[in-house]
């Protein structure tokens, strides 16, 4: 099957893995940031192929685990007053914010529905015109332009019920926030293959350029992220350190200038708090004066109290690679995905899902 | 249990589930028949064995039911969204996922009981069309349909309706067929691709749009295990990857028969597009619903002859062996991948929701 099977093979993945063991003299640490990468990992068994010298490191990229409590506190709010429909991807659902959770909030009656795009959400707003939704817009800058898209299309449209809450950060200014905080030692990003599709290589330059630090944007199938594991490798044996784009079939150096264009029509940087790493300067999006209209919290009135997370919750640690999912102590005892305490065992792309689901005893 | 009310997830067949029947259903309800958590419930009509059931005669007794012709006993409800879609419908749904039910203790399905809870304001006749499909799900699995009831609820209580079937059927003599027979070295066979339903079904509700051929799987697997029963009585475990899919029904086994399951992923049918429907959405395979596949784990000697008799059988054609019991770990799934490395296979945890980016 295009674009699967051939980047599945295992007869090359066995060379990769081959000549992955003559670039590693010393224990290197590669961070992968995107939490679809991290479950592909484990999906395809890639772990157990790598070689002992090599950790690899799950990153902050995951839109879910990243949404602080208090603006999935807000989200809740805004579902549990009467008429609202609140629209949500589907991981965000389960996600425990300071008191509840949107599907809690939902078993109790308040109408919270899954959607796969925003435009699910615009075309619940059209079909509901006497009810106000809301769709809780998380994301990266994947998911951004869609969002930017849905709000021209409201607009163009005079399409009166549909706001959002916007809680979109940005991958590059939460890498350099990592870097700074010089936790942990990182050799090499393996970095989002989709929101790199959307604003390109160029962005990430900064990183080898500032801090000596290997780079190569990788795509999810196995052969994508062994290649791009063996891009990050050689770029350190060979002390040459630069951003590669090993994913050359959906990523270019200038990335895709429409999505950008309709993403920074509607929205403008702004500062953005992430769980476990706290408020990165311009690391957010917010909408344009022009847009503040279709801004849910303008337009209803909402209080919440502050808030407040789990006091033996390490998602942050783990976020930012300090601590592996099975280091912390509430791992698979107190927090499981039935009933988790932080996002980070919720999210299908969550470390601690992932660990879960994949890791073993 | 930290929850104190349902959720969606304790209907997805994965570890809420499982934890609500052992934690909530079975103490209450304790008895050795519905313990063993089969896919349906066999049991001998005579009065000992109901006393040996209640634990008001000594288990010695029990040689004297082992020769008595033992019912399988099973019921369901079928709650699907929507009702109709291709490949199938609710009606179908129910008689074969009955039928099945019965067929995976090895018992020879006979009679089903239908009962309707229709919302007010159902057309008739879709009503018309769900009867007109139960008919002819029954008559290919030569079942029939001997006892019914019709609730009408109010606008807006059921979906359209909901559905439940009980079934009845007999289990052959030298059939024993449980989630906790399987044995060190049995051979694990796969009757075909996995997947279809839930894609189907998944596309349908939120119209996704795929273009695609693709159809429900239902169907009727009596027949299949009939042929399979006839190869061989060495068959230790049948299980249908119902809700939950292909790795919560191994880890099922391998939990009831304390045995691990070594698993290749390379040798599991996939078809072009319901790979490619998951992929889109973040989905694995393993997880998704099929309704007219079954697992089978059969002694190794006659692994062979069994998957002969199935591929020679309606719905058996593209059976295939993929893996094996073995010892270590006890009560583990491992796969290996296709880019050979290796992996946990773990029950579905709480419901598969698409990914974001």
């Amino acid at each position: 099957m295009r674009y699967i099977e051939e980047f599945r093979q295992g007869a090359v993945a066995a060379k990769i893995v081959e000549r992955l063991r003559a670039y590693v003299s010393r224990p290197v640490n590669l961070m992968e940031v995107c939490g679809t990468h991290t479950v592909s990992i484990f999906r395809h068994g890639i772990r157990s192929l790598l070689p002992r010298s090599v950790t690899m490191l799950s990153g902050p990229g995951c839109p879910v685990c990243v949404t602080a409590n208090a603006d999935l506190d807000k989200a809740i709010a805004l579902a549990e007053i009467p008429g609202i429909i609140l629209a949500t991807f589907g991981d965000m659902f389960k996600v425990p914010a300071s008191r509840s959770s949107l599907r809690e909030a939902k078993a109790e009656g308040a109408d919270v529905r899954l959607v796969y795009s925003t435009l699910d959400a615009l075309e619940i707003a059209r079909a509901n015109p006497q009810r106000q939704v809301v769709f809780f817009a998380v994301g990266f800058e994947t998911t951004a332009p869609t969002i930017a898209c849905s709000i021209l299309e409201a607009e163009r449209e005079g399409i009166g019920n549909f706001s959002i809450v916007s809680v979109h950060k940005l991958i590059p200014p939460a890498i350099k926030a990592l870097l700074d905080g010089e936790e942990v030692r990182i050799d090499g990003f393996l970095l989002p293959g989709h929101v790199s599709t959307i604003i390109g290589s160029r962005p990430y330059e900064f990183i080898p350029g500032g801090y000596g630090v290997a780079c190569a944007i990788a795509g999810f199938e196995p052969l994508d992220i062994l290649g791009g594991i063996e891009m990050l490798l050689r770029q350190i044996a060979d002390g040459e350190v630069r951003v590669e784009i090993g994913y050359r079939r959906a990523v270019r150096r200038e990335g895709n200038p429409l999505a950008l264009e309709q993403m920074y029509r509607v929205f403008e940087v702004c500062d953005a708090e992430w769980r476990g790493l706290g408020v990165i300067p311009d690391s957010g999006l917010r909408l344009r004066r022009e847009y503040e209209g279709f801004d849910a919290e303008r337009r209803f009135d909402v209080n919440t109290p502050p808030p407040r997370e789990h006091p033996a919750c390490r998602c942050g640690e783990v976020l930012r690679g300090v601590t592996s999912p099975p280091e912390c102590p509430l791992f698979a005892r107190a927090c499981t995905p039935e009933r988790p305490i932080g996002p980070c065992m919720v999210s299908v792309e969550g470390s601690c899902a992932a660990w879960y689901q994949y890791g073993g005893p | 249990m930290k929850h104190d009310r349902i959720l969606l997830a304790h209907g997805s067949g994965g570890k809420l589930s499982h934890e609500l029947v052992e934690k909530l259903f079975l103490p209450p309800f304790d008895n050795p028949i519905l313990s063993r958590l089969d896919d349906a419930a066999v049991f001998s009509l005579s009065p000992i064995a109901h006393r040996l059931s209640l634990g008001e005669v000594s288990s010695d007794k029990r040689s004297a039911i082992s020769d008595m012709t033992r019912l399988a006993f099973t019921t369901d409800s079928y709650v699907v969204k929507p009702l109709f879609f291709c490949g199938g419908d609710i009606g179908r749904l129910a008689v074969c996922g009955t039928v099945n039910d019965l067929s995976m203790v090895g018992a020879t399905p006979l009679y089903i009981s239908a009962a309707f809870v229709i919302e007010e304001g159902f057309p008739l006749k879709d009503l018309e069309r769900v009867v007109a499909s139960m008919r002819k799900a029954a008559m290919e699995a030569r079942v029939l349909i001997v006892a019914g009831d019709t609730k009408v609820v109010e606008r807006g209580s059921a979906d359209g309706m909901f559905l439940n079937t009980t079934g009845v059927g007999v289990v052959p003599v030298g059939v024993e067929i449980s989630g906790g027979n399987a044995q060190v070295g049995d051979v694990v066979i796969l009757s075909g691709p996995i997947g279809d339903h839930g894609i189907v079904v998944l596309s349908e509700r939120e119209g996704l749009g795929f273009e695609t051929d693709l159809r429900s799987d239902i169907a009727p697997l009596n027949h299949l295990v009939s042929a399979m029963l006839q190869a061989s009585l060495r068959i230790h475990v049948l299980r249908d990857p119902t809700r939950g899919g292909l790795a919560t029904i191994l880890n099922e086994i391998a939990a009831q028969s304390k045995v691990g399951i070594r698993i290749e992923e390379g040798r599991i049918p996939v078809r072009d597009a319901v790979r490619a429907a998951c992929e889109m959405l973040g989905y694995d395979p393993l997880y998704v619903a099929n309704e007219g596949k079954l697992v089978a784990i059969v002694a190794p000697e006659d692994a062979s002859s069994v998957l002969a008799a199935m591929r020679r059988t309606c719905y058996g054609e593209e059976a295939v062996v993929i893996g094996e019991v073995v010892a270590e770990p006890p009560g583990r799934v491992l796969m290996k991948t296709g880019i050979g490395g290796t992996r946990i296979v773990d029950m579905l945890v709480g419901e598969m929701l698409p990914r974001i980016c």
